[in-house]
């Protein structure tokens, strides 16, 4: 029998506010443990939440990004669970009348383009970090309580690949869109996924299981495609699939029981008599709307329209919005938008990712790239003593002219230089001139590489080519 | 002696402005009274002496300066459920214990920026869940009017205090009554404010959507001064309503007159097995209200009898949440466990109190997945025409007259056993919690076995200065507010 997975994705998201969701203490990512916390988001008597107005702005935002309608009323919630990372054992959240409804992206999968549809997006607060060492629990709440949104998706997928490009477009469109850095290093994206698995054909969609709080891509695809394999053996073995919690394990790349459908919480929700229903109003949503910034789609055909970039370059530049910053930064001093895209998609992404560095920690900064291509336009030096100026100053830093007179690098036009190292290479190299003068012209290219060679690559590849022509034609 | 400690707010600040006495000599004469007399009242749970003394030698230098701040030098006696910083907050319960508050309640600040002292940490029920104090865990709180009666209660130590002259005025909290009960059943004033007036931050919650803050105080004008002082929009309570205060001690007049009001007189509200004494006595204040020329109008509350039901459903469903956070993890009380879970199950088991374990578990049962729309979410529908019904019935007044309770206060371990009949007694004050509306009590007389009675005066939304005002005509042409319980 042939099997098809149904796949549903709850991807949290923490939101980029100064301050918390319902107090006026900072987020800072690595800080001191518990120095972030205050009466409020320590859930001591007495202390009472109040709503952050950016957050509301940024999830909204999100929203109108995503497609999503806006509520114009919408409430807070109690989620009710006893657990040490909720300091108040109960957790704000949005549960039947969330912020954003609906909403949809169109995003490429092999090839192929598919929409998948969202459910809502609501708000809530996130939880403290529990860590967990030998014979105790330590609990930071310097998270407890940040603004995290909650993006529900539709159970509309059906892979892991369609599951891995709706993450990587959310994320795209969350850090395009200033919502979040979405940096799952750091928390700031984590996913549930619900996977069913049914026979091709059926109607109903067979049992859900979870597999709850992932941050890495690579391992939320992996436990789909076990989650599926799994599902589908033990269909194929005559048993039922039990509707549960799982976790993934990625030492073992298995996914595993949490909890079962008789052990699942009753969160009691109910209306938190703390907080006032959030009411948008549509003139507030249009302010909002209009302020939305660019999105990756529409930077690739500005790229290409305006800028008369290839697909292909506008397609990497814009894959994250760190490079497509630094490449607009760039092109604020120079005119040369083709250049600056040969560097990024050459030297810069091949170094930092050598490195493990990101775009921000490069010390080629925009500036110096644009004097790099600055001095190629001028032919001061070739594109080559370029890549040369380029890897040293992301090494070592520095300056582009001065490390060009320090290396020597800069071309040599000079007829008379030129002219010695084009006999020398004539006269060293009889096979390639006799195969250029029988009707080989790509034989030159031998040449000019020996003569860019004896100039230690500072030789003017355009005069060097004429010079060639001139004594192998005459 | 000179009796500083059985002055009002407005006696006190009269003689502390013309330099008759000074503030330590009016925290001296407290002090001297709580030592004669809380042996057997009972009333304080904590009570920094020193640190009285020094707000009151502070407040006497202020003064010195020119200050005139409303209640400079007066000392105020705080229920245990408000959270002033470096003060325990126990709200009566062993859960708590060595909790110290790291803030202060929008109160306390209010309190402290108007000149007052906070006198001393007194005595509830535990989490405020009760009628009587008798659920307090670290405590017993006698009437002054006899010790063998309960104070009411869940603010029973902030009515005590104030009753045997052992503070000028307290600070108490209202979810069901809590203010206005134990103020009748020991012969003070207390008021309920409209939801929103007062800010809830720093007060340690019961049921969120009911809880309001107030005063209970030894004359209506004292109360409307007091009051004046807590009310204002509070930025740190979204349920704070942005309005403004009304200048309620000074709008007071002096003359004794009710002409032009009209009173509504509430036929529901004379329930069946109430206490013929109570009931004379309002009615008898009724007849005073209408002497003093006001117009006497039958209301109806119709769905004011399932108050007691919708109250015990939302009180207890919020404070099944509200109370989950006192888990031994980040404060107060902690008995080890072998993982989280255990350790919740025995901190709570041992911290919390019998009433506060029946509250929560049934606020829990309510909220349950499959019960939730049958008594939560009805509930909340009925409290909507309890609401309503007050909205018509405020068509046709200015003010409603009612009893507070439909017996005055009773002996202790009378309804312990009982704890279903002791709800029931919150079936005249319960209405407008759930309303959201504002309400005074007041001494209109005593019981033959020598215990006071309260009139319950009824405003609209927003209308304090409306009920302070019946409330002080009618205090100005009667003398039960003065009587005074012999020690």
């Amino acid at each position: 029998m042939k099997y098809e997975a149904t796949i549903g994705l709850e991807t949290h998201v923490m939101q980029k506010t100064n301050t918390k969701m319902f107090c006026s203490c900072k987020y800072e990512y690595g800080a001191e443990p518990n120095t972030h916390v205050c009466p409020t988001c320590l859930g001591y008597p007495g202390a009472l939440p109040v709503m952050n107005e950016k957050a509301i702005e940024l999830i909204c935002k999100a929203g109108l990004l995503l497609g999503c309608e806006i509520n114009p009323y919408s409430k807070w919630d109690r989620k009710n669970y006893f657990y040490p990372d909720m300091s108040k054992n109960y957790q704000i959240t949005q549960a039947d009348e969330p912020l954003c409804l609906g909403g949809q992206i169109t995003v490429e999968v092999e090839g192929e383009l598919k929409t998948f549809t969202l459910e809502r997006i609501h708000q809530e607060e996130n939880a403290a970090k529990n860590t967990h060492v030998a014979g105790a629990s330590l609990v930071d709440y310097n998270r407890a309580g940040t603004a995290l949104m909650e993006i529900v998706s539709n159970p509309c997928m059906s892979s892991a690949a369609d599951a891995l490009a709706y993450m990587t477009a959310i994320k795209q469109i969350m850090q395009y869109g200033g919502i979040s850095n979405c940096d799952q290093e750091k928390g700031q994206m984590r996913s549930d996924v619900n996977v069913s698995v049914r026979p091709v054909g059926q109607k109903e969609l067979g049992a859900k299981v979870e597999i709850k709080n992932m941050n890495s891509f690579a391992f939320i695809q992996d436990a789909i495609e076990y989650e599926i394999d799994r599902q589908i053996s033990v269909l194929e073995s005559g048993g039922t699939v039990v509707q549960e919690t799982r976790g993934y394990n990625p030492d073992r790349g298995e996914t595993f029981t949490q909890r079962t459908k008789e052990n699942a919480h009753d969160y009691r929700y109910f209306p938190e008599p703390d907080l006032m229903p959030v009411k948008v109003s549509k003139e507030q949503i249009e302010q909002w709307r209009s302020e939305l910034p660019e999105m990756p789609a529409q930077r690739r055909v500005r790229y290409v329209e305006e800028l008369g970039l290839p697909e292909y370059d506008a397609g990497v530049l814009t894959a994250s919005m760190d490079v497509s910053d630094w490449f607009e930064e760039t092109m604020k001093h120079t005119q040369n938008a083709k250049a600056v895209s040969n560097f990024i998609m050459g030297e810069m992404l091949r170094l930092l990712s050598e490195q493990g560095l990101t775009i921000s920690e490069s010390r080629v900064t925009p500036e110096k790239l644009a004097r790099i291509i600055e001095l190629i336009d001028a032919k001061t030096i070739n594109t080559g003593g370029g890549k040369q100026i380029f890897e040293t100053i992301f090494n070592e830093g520095g300056d582009p002219k001065e490390i060009m007179e320090a290396k020597g690098l800069a071309q040599v036009s000079d007829d008379s230089a030129l002219e010695g190292w084009a006999d020398e290479a004539i006269a060293n190299n009889p096979k390639p001139v006799e195969e250029y003068k029988a009707g080989n012209p790509a034989s030159i290219n031998f040449l000019m590489g020996q003569v860019m060679k004896a100039s230690r690559g500072k030789a003017n590849p355009g005069a060097v080519m004429q010079m060639l022509k001139q004594k192998l034609d005459g | 002696m000179a009796d500083l400690n059985k002055c009002t707010i407005a006696e006190l600040s009269e003689k502390l402005a013309s330099g008759e006495c000074t503030s330590v000599d009016i925290v001296n004469d407290v002090l001297a009274s709580i030592d004669a007399n809380d042996g057997k009242v009972g009333a304080y749970l904590t009570l920094d002496r020193e640190d009285a003394l020094a707000q009151a030698e502070a407040a006497d230098e202020k003064r010195v300066a020119g200050s005139t701040l409303p209640m400079l030098g007066i000392p105020v006696a705080i229920k245990d459920l408000l959270n002033v910083k470096g003060q325990p907050c126990t709200c009566s319960s062993k859960i708590l214990e060595g909790y110290i508050a790291p803030y202060d309640a929008t109160v306390i600040s209010k309190l402290r920026e108007a000149g007052a002292i906070m006198l001393g940490r007194v005595n509830m029920d535990e989490f405020a869940m009760g009628s009587s104090t008798e659920s307090s865990a670290l405590g017993k709180t006698s009437n002054p009017w006899n010790f063998d009666h309960v104070p009411g209660g869940s603010s029973g130590g902030s009515a005590a205090c104030v009753s045997a002259d052992e503070a000028i005025a307290s600070l108490g909290s209202d979810t069901g009554g809590s203010i206005r009960q134990p103020a009748a059943f020991c012969g003070c004033v207390g008021v309920k404010p409209t939801y929103g007036r007062v800010s809830r931050y720093g007060l340690t919650a019961f049921a969120s959507s009911l809880d309001q803050i107030g005063p209970i105080t030894k004359s209506v004008k004292d109360s409307a001064i007091l009051l004046e002082t807590l009310c204002g929009y509070d930025p740190m309570d979204s349920s704070s309503i942005d309005m403004d205060v009304p200048a309620f001690g000074k709008n007071l007049t002096d003359d004794a007159s009710l002409a032009g009001m009209k009173l509504g007189l509430p036929k529901e509200f004379f329930v069946e097995g109430m206490d013929p004494e109570v009931e004379k006595s309002v009615r008898d204040a009724v007849e005073h209200c209408k002497s003093l020329g006001a117009e006497i109008v039958d209301v109806s509350l119709p769905n004011a009898k399932y108050a007691i039901a919708v109250y015990y459903i939302i009180a207890t469903a919020e404070a099944s949440a509200n109370l989950a956070r006192f888990d031994g993890i980040r404060y107060g009380m902690r008995i080890d466990g072998k993982d989280p879970a255990d350790l919740y199950a025995k901190t709570r088991s041992a911290g919390f109190g019998q009433e506060v374990k029946r509250r929560i578990i049934l606020g829990t049962y309510v909220l349950s997945s499959g019960y939730y729309d049958a008594y939560y979410k009805k509930a909340q529908k009925v409290r909507t025409l309890v609401r309503n019904d007050f909205t018509e019935a405020f068509k046709q007044c200015d003010a409603i007259l009612a009893p507070v309770t439909p017996t005055p206060a009773y002996k202790k371990g009378e309804k312990t056993d009982d704890p279903l009949k002791m709800y029931l007694d919150d079936i005249l004050t319960t209405p407008t919690n759930l309303a959201g509306n504002c309400a005074l009590s007041l001494p209109c007389g005593f019981a033959s076995n020598g215990m006071p009675i309260g009139l319950q005066i009824i405003g609209d939304d927003f209308q304090e200065e409306t009920i302070l005002k019946v409330g002080h005509a009618y205090e100005q042409s009667t003398e039960w507010h003065k009587a005074r319980p012999s020690l």
